[in-house]
């Protein structure tokens, strides 16, 4: 473990405190007094069904979605006291949609955050040369192509790489491998959870997909209609599911599920 | 076509007045249309009411709007300047929010979730993206703010359109070729030329 490489911010915590969130005009809450702390470095999955409120709950840490009540902690400073352009140039952020600039080549698209805090010229293409390489391409043969130009692979690597770029302190993925299919899928896995491993970045990632929450997560947040059903470790999950809804939704007690699900997670580290 | 060959520098210098008159009205134009399409683009509620009026007034007849005009500022510069203004206001708005409203959402998240302030989303997200359709506004509202200008000649004595109304009054039918061929020739030129600048935008 190195945590002191020049230039890397420690990773942030991220604490809910009893997180309400009520959209305009919506007659119910989408997430309701959610309260969940991740410590620096952690890989957490926000598992549900689509609409549940995990994306929501993702989108209060950078301040995309405002709070009806309760509070939010990056690196235990409140963030509804922190400016929220200076606040999201800390956090790297990644969709499902990827939304690469259409008006900008791929090196552009990597150098956005680092250019927005004023990095030198050089060091903006170094770091993209770093980043391009990371996520395997080839800064040569990638720096200069538009994003259309991009299979949705390595749309979804630049999208990655984009988020990482200036070196957050917390990285949020929203549903980021929804999009590519299954072979392409675990290519991304693998290479997420080394990345992370490396970086050792704060990692809040939002899936409705179980068997990817358990490839990745340190620990898994079941979420629905807007609570947390709980929150576990992939094993425990499987061994002790708290609710009937969770028992249902990660098969527990199939033993097939069991064997499945864990060896998924064993081929993505191994080497 | 005989007067043309015979006074080109009469012509040559209508046809300068009457391109400073659209160009600067068209900046004015501009200068206008862009809040008020930014404005209307983030409304999506409002921006079909807002689009409608601007449509309603491009309806008036420019002879119409024009005599009322002249009530207001007298003979001159004046009147036909402003008409132009206010005939521009919806293709240029309408392009505007068509631009705008048509940049991908995912971009416009991730731009925000980057770390982007609103103007900076405008300006190296959204502006970028929606130039073609910008230019593409500008064009089709130059083409006819040309046409509409020729109404200078008879409210303000400016313009291409002295030639046409001035051949109308003496029974120079050559004049008013000549005033009329003009015009086109400005109007085609300048459609390409915006083609061109379409067409490079969207590279």
């Amino acid at each position: 473990m190195n945590a002191s490489v020049p230039g890397t911010m420690p990773p942030a915590s991220i604490t809910f405190e009893r997180v309400t969130v009520r959209y305009p005009g919506s007659p119910k809450n989408a997430v309701e007094e959610v309260s969940l702390g991740i410590a620096g470095g952690e890989l957490v999955v926000l598992l549900g069904p689509s609409g549940c409120g995990k994306s929501t709950l993702l989108r209060t840490v950078n301040r995309l979605v405002a709070l009806s009540g309760g509070r939010v902690l990056v690196g235990g400073n409140d963030v509804a006291e922190t400016d929220p352009v200076e606040l999201r140039r800390g956090i790297g952020y990644v969709i499902q949609a990827i939304g690469l600039f259409t008006n900008m080549n791929v090196g552009q698209n990597v150098a956005v955050v680092p250019s927005l805090l004023g990095w030198n010229a050089s060091e903006i293409d170094a770091r993209v040369d770093e980043l391009l390489r990371l996520i395997g391409l080839d800064p040569a043969a990638y720096r200069q192509r538009r994003p259309r130009e991009l299979s949705g692979g390595e749309a979804q690597r630049i999208g990655v790489a984009r988020a990482i770029a200036a070196r957050p302190r917390a990285l949020l993925m929203d549903e980021p491998f929804g999009a590519v299919d299954v072979v392409v899928r675990t290519a991304l896995q693998r290479e997420l959870v080394r990345i992370v491993a490396e970086l050792r970045t704060t990692t809040l990632f939002v899936t409705h997909d179980v068997e990817e929450a358990f490839r990745l997560a340190d620990r898994i947040v079941v979420m629905r209609d807007g609570r947390i059903e709980q929150i576990a470790e992939p094993i425990e999950l499987f061994e002790h599911p708290q609710t009937p809804y969770v028992r249902e939704l990660v098969h527990a007690g199939d033993e097939v599920y069991r064997r499945y699900f864990m060896r998924g997670r064993e081929l993505l580290r191994a080497k | 076509m005989s007067y043309l060959v015979e006074h080109p520098m009469r012509v040559g210098l209508l046809a300068a007045g009457h391109l400073e008159l659209v160009g600067l009205a068209l900046v004015v134009a501009l200068a206008l249309a862009l809040p008020i399409g930014l404005f209307a683009a983030r409304r999506p509620r409002l921006a079909p009411w807002l689009l409608g009026t601007l449509g309603a007034i491009y309806t008036i007849p420019s002879l119409a709007l024009l005599a009322v005009l002249v009530q207001l500022f007298g003979l001159g510069f004046a009147p036909i300047f402003v008409a132009l203004v206010v005939y521009a206001q919806f293709m240029l708005a309408r392009n505007v929010v068509a631009g705008i409203t048509g940049v991908e959402r995912a971009q416009v998240d991730a731009a925000f979730g980057s770390g982007m302030s609103a103007g900076q989303v405008l300006w190296r997200v959204e502006l970028p993206q929606a130039m073609p359709v910008l230019i593409g506004g500008v064009r089709i509202a130059a083409i006819a703010m040309i046409a509409i200008a020729t109404l200078g000649g008879y409210v303000g004595g400016v313009g291409l359109g002295v030639l046409i109304f001035n051949g109308l009054t003496l029974h120079q039918p050559q004049m008013i070729v000549a005033g009329s061929l003009a015009v086109s020739a400005l109007a085609i030129l300048v459609d390409l030329l915006l083609r061109l600048a379409e067409r490079y935008a969207r590279a």
